[in-house]
């Protein structure tokens, strides 16, 4: 059905991924598990003033399919605004991995898109928390962690 | 009451008619490929005996049971006890009322874990675990002792995955009350020795409860020799129905019991302030049982007793040879577990840099269905210290040659993967 599913653009990220390690200081960072299968992801965002992904960095361990797709989404995000990603959606996360995933391993291929909306919805979610001041530090780190 | 049911005549073992006793087997999967089905652990198939009973149920018979005065209802009600009665005879249990209908192996241990943990452990009373423990038979035992103050205890494992006999003395002590084992480990496939827990738990006053989820449909299985307290299986890897399970549970601990789930069926006189309960089995089986699917167990255990248990044996240890010889002789490859004597047929493996999942996804285009993951069995991987593993398990309807589409195919990952 998916013969074509290993093929060399996931290989290749699998191998030789982009951005896999640690940003020294991120502006936000994430982690989950996927509790079925024990996949790890860890994301890492360094956000310039405007809220561009200046850096988008993952760790973590599991398939061919789920750290081949951090490492896509890491190239994904970089250059982009926190609103601009607002409309990137998980059927857009599979279209970039440019295979045909089934049911069960979309979980796999969607855990570091998943990390990065919780992320985000952990930042937008403290910022509003925040009581607004005159001299408001946006700018801010937000470190949500979890898994 | 036991009521005399003819006993299932026994056949010949002859692997073409088996094979075609089960549909499934000879379909091919949705890409053309032909089935190498290797996840039994996981669930068996079920052979047409159990598919045209179920039916027959539904089309000739389908009514309430232990309800209807009415033709349906005695005809189901006949049916269910008989199925009741089938069971008992399988495990050797003495009375068929001390044969409970559950979900499954999980409700089965939850029940216990409620129904007798909470009401009978006390602060200090010791649970003995230990780390090859499914999921279903650690969790519910954390949350009772949470509840009781009791303590969890862990019998230490053989670096080839067997409960160590020497840590015996020092763990089951007067302060055990329960010991909760497998019968059969799910990852590593190895057979625990019941008989010497058994008589060492009652030397010390505890109980045991077994979990038969796997034992049971690869061994024969007798309650009263060695002595089980508590037996929990379920239907589906039985080659029965999904949804039905059994508890067995020896009269005076079910008797001292209170009910798991309250309702219909399981009551004797209700008053608008309390209520008395039900004789058993009726006692634990609140509500409508999965009526079809125990009478359908009824009829995968007369399939399994046809075939006998020295045919399923035979046929179970020729394969799992197979794998254990041809499995490390193929490059990457790791198995896990202890060796062949001290087994059942499962065996539980991981080829090095391709991911279990990546594994059984490439194994699948090929035809083998084996499972990937950490099979409920988080402790137990990380006592492996890795996080995941393919587990291939086999029944008797498996051939030698689908061993060897399970090798043939690791051989096709590996250069799926670009390491041949």
């Amino acid at each position: 059905m998916n013969e074509e599913l290993y093929d060399d653009y996931i290989l290749d990220h699998y191998e030789c991924p982009y951005h896999k390690g640690h940003i020294e200081c991120p502006t936000c960072a994430h982690s989950e598990k996927n509790p079925l299968c024990g996949d790890q992801i860890r994301m890492e965002l360094k956000l310039d003033d405007s809220g561009t992904v200046q850096e988008a960095f993952f760790n973590g361990k599991g398939c061919a399919i789920s750290q081949a797709a951090a490492s896509i989404l890491c190239q994904h995000v970089e250059g982009k605004t926190l609103i601009e990603l607002q409309s990137f959606q998980a059927p857009d996360m599979l279209r970039l991995l440019k295979v045909p995933l089934t049911a069960t391993r979309q979980r796999c291929g969607l855990l570091g898109f998943k990390v990065l909306k919780t992320m985000m919805y952990a930042r937008d979610h403290a910022t509003a928390a925040q009581t607004p001041s005159p001299s408001d530090e946006s700018n801010q780190p937000v470190v949500a962690t979890s898994g | 009451m036991n009521t005399p049911l003819e006993i299932p005549s026994r056949r010949p073992f002859d692997m073409d008619t088996v094979r075609r006793d089960f549909p499934i087997l000879a379909r091919p999967l949705p890409n053309g490929a032909a089935l190498a089905y290797l996840d039994n652990g996981a669930t068996a198939q079920k052979p047409q005996a159990v598919i045209d009973k179920v039916r027959e149920v539904y089309e000739t018979c389908n009514a309430n049971v232990h309800r209807g005065i009415h033709q349906l209802g005695d005809r189901v009600t006949v049916e269910l006890e008989a199925a009741r009665e089938k069971v008992r005879r399988f495990i050797n249990a003495e009375d068929s009322a001390e044969i409970i209908f559950t979900s499954g192996t999980t409700m089965s241990i939850n029940l216990v874990a409620q129904a007798w943990g909470r009401k009978f452990l006390k602060p200090g009373d010791e649970i003995l675990l230990n780390e090859m423990e499914h999921h279903a038979n650690l969790v519910p035992w954390q949350q009772t002792a949470k509840a009781t103050g009791a303590k969890l205890r862990y019998l230490p494992l053989t670096t080839d995955g067997q409960l160590d006999a020497t840590h015996f003395d020092r763990l089951i002590t007067s302060r055990t009350k329960l010991v909760a084992v497998t019968g059969m480990s799910n990852v590593l496939g190895t057979t625990n020795p019941i008989r010497e827990l058994a008589a060492r738990a009652h030397q010390v006053g505890a109980v045991i409860l077994v979990d038969g989820a796997q034992s049971v449909p690869h061994l024969p299985t007798d309650v009263r020799d060695p002595q089980i307290d508590f037996l929990a299986f379920s239907g589906h890897k039985l080659f029965g129905p999904t949804g039905i399970g059994v508890l067995y549970g020896r009269r005076q601990f079910l008797e001292a019991m209170d009910p798991f789930l309250c309702g219909g069926n399981m009551i004797n006189e209700v008053h608008l302030e309390s209520s008395t309960w039900g004789e058993l089995p009726s006692k634990f089986e609140a509500g409508t049982i999965p009526i079809a699917e125990a009478i359908g167990l009824g009829a995968a255990i007369d399939y399994v007793q046809s075939l006998g248990f020295d045919a399923i044996h035979t046929q179970e240890t020729k394969l799992l040879a197979r794998a254990m010889r041809l499995l490390p002789q193929t490059p990457g490859v790791t198995i896990y577990g202890p060796s062949l004597e001290r087994r059942g047929s499962i065996v539980s493996f991981t080829v090095e840099k391709v991911h279990p999942h990546d594994l059984a996804d490439l194994l699948d285009q090929k035809g083998v269905a084996i499972r990937a993951g950490h099979h409920c069995t988080m402790p137990l991987h990380d006592w492996l210290d890795v996080p995941a593993t393919a587990r291939a398990s086999f029944a008797f309807y498996n051939t030698e040659a689908e061993v060897d589409a399970l090798i043939e195919a690791i051989h096709y990952a590996r250069h799926k993967f670009r390491l041949e």
